[in-house]
């Protein structure tokens, strides 16, 4: 770290947000200040840097916080160019779009269905939620056709911002299919492209060290079911 | 504007007249002073091109440049303010910080008014309530967003959050008469932004007059059978 550049996250280690903004943080190469937040108890330092959403993942960065996972992602992509990493997010202003396009989908459309598919009150609406993210996987198998144009990643030959931000949901759909017992995602068989990101992805170094432990994660459903 | 498609630019907005967030390309684009093509959108009656340009969610707005869509109105004000950086930037350039604050004002605007605004003026009783209690819950921080002396959300410079909220000051009056509250009173800051918003061209030219909205709000209450 540059002297006197400080950077902290303020986290909660099951969050699929907080580990968007880790996996950044980690294939930007830059290192930070891991502060483990109980949301049960929020601390002084979470209020006040969040006052508006008191959510994390929050980052702070010489003592100035920035909140959302996909604006602290665009910050440090800004803040630590090309220089720090891969430059997350593409130059041509068009493939920006569409890369914010898809981190925009991945958001509204995956993170729902998923919600409803676990969280769901009715056998129905847990049915409905297993409709639509299978919908919500089909059109993402198309987009990854689109953004990697035959190269590993949507980010091309390295990771880039829609990697990163489906990324953070890795544990939580291996998690869903652990509990259920069958591949719900990322099926080889209905979706290949992506489910051999999910292999590509998943093996990286910079993605392996700051992803969850599974045991832990599901002992955290359990609780919360 | 006819004709603007086959000019240097080439651009065309699919919109319908009193959407929001369509009129926010509509100020960016005047803002930026490109010439673009304005396309009204029949939602009832979706045309080839909508569904073509927006197969995933088949909404409005979409911009075309040079025939390529891009969709989302936050995403197409990035693009216009990265495509066209010479113009009036919408984002202030060379401040990552200043960048990520009117980000998240243009994303908690998303998130919250017109959702919150929509079961305002549809709902009734305890929920009308309730959606009342955080409108004014939401407008009193944007008001302290604004703070005392700052012109607009970002400082002296008219900028992404205002574009992204401007259009939703026409929607106050209608939330206010449905809600039975007065910006003016709950948010002065607030209520001046919107007055000086209203005098910048661009917003008094695309933004929908508030007693148009409150009619069009009307319409869609007796069309969906609510009281």
């Amino acid at each position: 770290m540059a002297g006197g550049d400080e950077l902290r996250l303020l986290g909660f280690w099951g969050s699929p947000f907080v580990l968007r903004a880790r996996l950044a943080l980690s294939f930007k190469g830059l290192s930070y200040e891991y502060v483990e937040e109980d949301l049960t108890n929020k601390s002084e330092l979470l209020l006040r840097s969040n006052p508006v959403h008191n959510k994390v993942p929050v980052l702070i960065h010489n003592g100035k916080p920035i909140c959302e996972t996909q604006i602290i992602v665009q910050y440090l992509d800004e803040v630590y160019g090309a220089s720090n990493g891969p430059s997350l997010l593409p130059v041509d202003p068009y493939d920006r779009a569409m890369a914010r396009f898809w981190a925009a989908y991945i958001d509204d459309k995956l993170l729902s269905s998923l919600m409803m598919m676990s969280r769901g009150k009715t056998e129905e609406e847990k049915a409905e939620g297993r409709k639509q993210s299978s919908a919500s996987m089909e059109t993402l198998e198309r987009a990854v056709k689109e953004c990697s144009k035959g190269k590993p990643f949507f980010g091309g030959d390295g990771v880039g911002y829609v990697d990163v931000v489906l990324g953070g949901f890795i544990p939580w759909v291996n998690l869903i299919d652990r509990l259920t017992g069958s591949r719900q995602f990322f099926d080889a068989g209905k979706t290949p492209l992506l489910a051999a990101w999910l292999e590509r992805f998943g093996s990286l170094h910079a993605a392996k060290v700051v992803m969850p432990d599974m045991e832990r994660l599901v002992e955290l459903s359990e609780m919360s079911s | 504007m006819a004709g603007a498609a086959k000019s240097g630019h080439q651009l065309q907005l699919l919109d319908f007249w009193v959407s929001p967030f369509g009129q926010r390309c509509r100020i960016a684009l005047d803002e930026k002073g490109l010439p673009y093509e304005y396309l009204e959108q029949d939602l009832a009656n979706k045309s080839e091109l909508l569904l073509r340009s927006n197969p995933v969610h088949k909404k409005i707005p979409v911009l075309l440049h040079a025939g390529r869509p891009v969709c989302e109105s936050l995403i197409i004000l990035h693009y216009l303010d990265e495509a066209f950086p010479s113009s009036a930037p919408l984002l202030p350039a060379g401040d990552a910080y200043a960048r990520a604050q009117a980000r998240f004002w243009a994303d908690y605007v998303d998130k919250k008014v017109y959702e919150c605004g929509t079961r305002l003026w549809k709902l009734k009783g305890e929920p009308q309530a309730q959606a009342v209690a955080e409108m004014l819950d939401i407008l009193r921080t944007l008001d302290g967003a604004l703070g005392d002396g700052r012109e607009f959300f970002g400082g002296a410079a008219f900028g992404l959050a205002d574009v992204a909220l401007a259009p939703f000051t026409s929607w106050f009056h209608a939330y206010e008469r449905f809600g039975g509250f007065s910006v003016e009173e709950e948010c002065p800051r607030l209520a001046a932004w919107a007055k000086r918003c209203a005098q910048r061209p661009s917003v008094a030219k695309n933004v929908t007059p508030p007693e148009k909205v409150y009619d069009f709000i009307c319409g869609l209450k007796k069309r969906f059978g609510i009281e």
